[in-house]
């Protein structure tokens, strides 16, 4: 507890640094002063639109996609006392891609509110089918829950699959489809990027009053309970701010990986176990690691843009494959 | 006198009933100590004296109040249980675990009062784990562990005490120590206490004995008069001995 305080002051002053490299930072090499002068409203209207329209929001999406499933996976992990849950390996980012992609297959309009709502109940209907399928038989292991996200993975895959199949609208779309399954952050409209802002504090509001709630469940359901805490309510406020955010999440940036999982998990030696405090830190620190992520994609084949969710699978597997190999160790012995 | 009292108490997971009309008064200030063979029900029975299993006949009443009304937050004021498994793949540390044990009084909003905190540090204090404080749980050992879910317990200062096997992954000096632990905070504080036991020689430390066997109450008594050889060959088998050696019942392999 004691490191926290500094950690978080340290992560509250990373993000605004890492928020400004992203939008200083693009394939139209643009000077210091003049992005300054963009944000103010001073400089040429190419730069202004560069500068107001592209890099701003685009950055601030990538803030809140990686904040989000930072805390996302914060919630999911404690929940399932499962250092490796996260929204993506449980299918929870697959069934709100499902949801998106559904709706623009029946037509709904790409900007509009519609999507981010579709998202959310696909990542809700997900979420509580991991839970429940995860202890079918028995108790809730490490094991159970990855096996339920893969189970939840290849269903949601292949009937976003099918859909593509047989939509003759979805093809017309692929672009915007092909967004969302590689996990690219695209801004199409301001009022997307504020919807998501109000959705996404929302549920990291929830992951900070819920935090002490999920702490009880450390020793399990049972415990959490004789400890005050009613397991099943408390179950279902989480899944429901981890389907916000993660709903959120999708509907901005599609399936970008192993953002949810390593964050909470690279912060827990640093700022401690208990989950409001960590939600914070996770908060600023997904926030800043995404941002600079996109950077990255944004840079590597520049003026060709990567999508993020491709660079965070190339750096992220190798780590749940550490990961996996330690807590199985730990587990055995 | 406060009594955590079961009446006629039967239940069990679907068709099969596990307890089968179980009466048991638990008063204050002594150790009970639940034995039984493989299946017996004694778990269940915890169970649903802390309120976590629903009987499907019979209750169980705190103070004539039936546990089944009470919300969750309500019982852990009265009730703590200490758990039979405390494993966990994350760095808490001995203090947030003991607090854990004032969950029920917080509520969403609220912050740990002064009252919380003393709790906290006279559950630590009685559990000689002020060395500890800011050590990780999963850095201790067995018995360290141990001591520190029993604080988190104590932290509830609830009226009534349930183990699960507290001596479940013990070494024997470490297993006597917690029954020991257990029936000293009995008598100091006069509490409900009762431990899930499976040695039945650690049984005989307790203050009265409690025998379930195929989900009803066949001994009960101080262990010299529940562990006789008779009842002791009719529940767990011939292959066992009763012995008194300095005044305490033991039970010996034959």
């Amino acid at each position: 507890m004691t490191r926290a305080a500094p950690a978080i002051a340290i992560l509250a002053v990373a993000l605004p640094v890492s928020l400004a490299a992203g939008i200083l930072v693009g394939a139209v090499p643009i000077a210091p002063a003049d992005v300054l002068g963009a944000l103010f409203g001073t400089a040429d209207q190419s730069t202004a639109t560069i500068i107001r329209d592209l890099r701003l929001p685009r950055v601030l999406a990538a803030a809140l996609v990686g904040g989000a499933l930072a805390v996302a996976g914060t919630l999911l992990q404690g929940l399932f006392r499962n250092p490796l849950a996260d929204p993506y390996v449980t299918g929870t980012s697959a069934g709100a891609a499902l949801g998106a992609v559904g709706v623009i297959a029946l037509g709904g309009d790409l900007a509009a509110t519609i999507v981010p709502l579709a998202a959310f109940a696909g990542a809700l209907v997900s979420a509580l089918a991991v839970w429940q399928l995860a202890r079918l038989g028995g108790r809730t292991t490490v094991l159970t829950v990855l096996l339920a996200g893969i189970i939840l993975t290849s269903f949601a895959g292949a009937l976003v699959t099918l859909l593509l199949f047989a939509s003759d609208r979805l093809s017309l779309r692929l672009r915007a489809v092909l967004d969302i399954l590689s996990g690219g952050v695209a801004v199409r409209a301001t009022s997307e990027l504020v919807v998501a802002a109000m959705v996404v504090a929302l549920g990291v509001g929830l992951a900070i009053v819920l935090g002490r709630r999920i702490d009880a469940f450390v020793f399990g359901e049972e415990t959490a309970a004789t400890l005050g805490v009613d397991p099943e309510r408390t179950t279902i406020a989480v899944i429901g701010a981890a389907a916000l955010l993660t709903g959120a999440a999708v509907a901005l940036a599609g399936l970008v990986g192993f953002v949810g999982l390593v964050v909470p998990h690279a912060l827990r030696p640093i700022v401690g176990a208990t989950h409001r405090t960590l939600a914070i830190a996770s908060f600023l620190a997904g926030a800043s690691v995404l941002v600079l992520a996109d950077l990255g994609a944004r840079s590597v084949f520049a003026p060709a843009e990567l999508p993020v969710g491709v660079l965070t699978g190339l750096l992220g597997a190798p780590f749940f494959l550490v990961l996996l190999v330690r807590a199985r160790r730990r587990e055995v012995a | 006198m406060t009594a955590l009292v079961a009446r006629a108490l039967t239940a069990g997971y679907g068709a099969r009933g596990v307890l089968q009309g179980v009466d048991l008064v638990l008063e204050p200030g002594v150790l009970v100590a639940l034995v039984g063979p493989n299946g017996a029900g004694k778990s269940t029975l915890l169970r649903a004296l802390a309120g976590l299993v629903r009987p499907t006949a019979g209750a169980v009443t705190l103070d004539g109040m039936d546990v089944a009304t009470l919300s969750r937050a309500a019982l852990a004021a009265r009730i703590a249980v200490v758990p039979q498994t405390f494993d966990t793949l994350f760095p808490f540390t001995v203090r947030e675990i003991v607090a854990l044990g004032r969950s029920a009084r917080l509520g969403l909003f609220a912050r740990p009062t002064g009252i919380d905190a003393a709790a906290v540090a006279r559950a630590i204090d009685a559990q000689d784990l002020g060395a500890l404080v800011d050590r990780r749980l999963d850095a201790l050992s067995g018995g360290e562990r141990q001591r520190v879910v029993l604080a988190m317990a104590l932290a509830q200062e609830a009226d009534v005490l349930l183990l699960d096997e507290p001596t479940a992954h013990l070494d024997p000096a470490h297993q006597i120590g917690i029954v020991r632990r257990a029936a000293e905070l009995a008598r100091s504080r006069g509490v409900i206490a009762l431990a899930v036991l499976h040695d039945l020689n650690l049984a005989a430390l307790a203050d009265r004995v409690v025998v379930l066997d195929a989900g009803r109450i066949v001994g009960d008594g101080p262990p010299a008069t529940a562990l006789t050889l008779d009842l002791v060959t009719r529940v767990f088998g011939s292959g066992l001995a009763v012995a008194q050696l300095s005044g305490r019942t033991v039970v010996l392999p034959r």
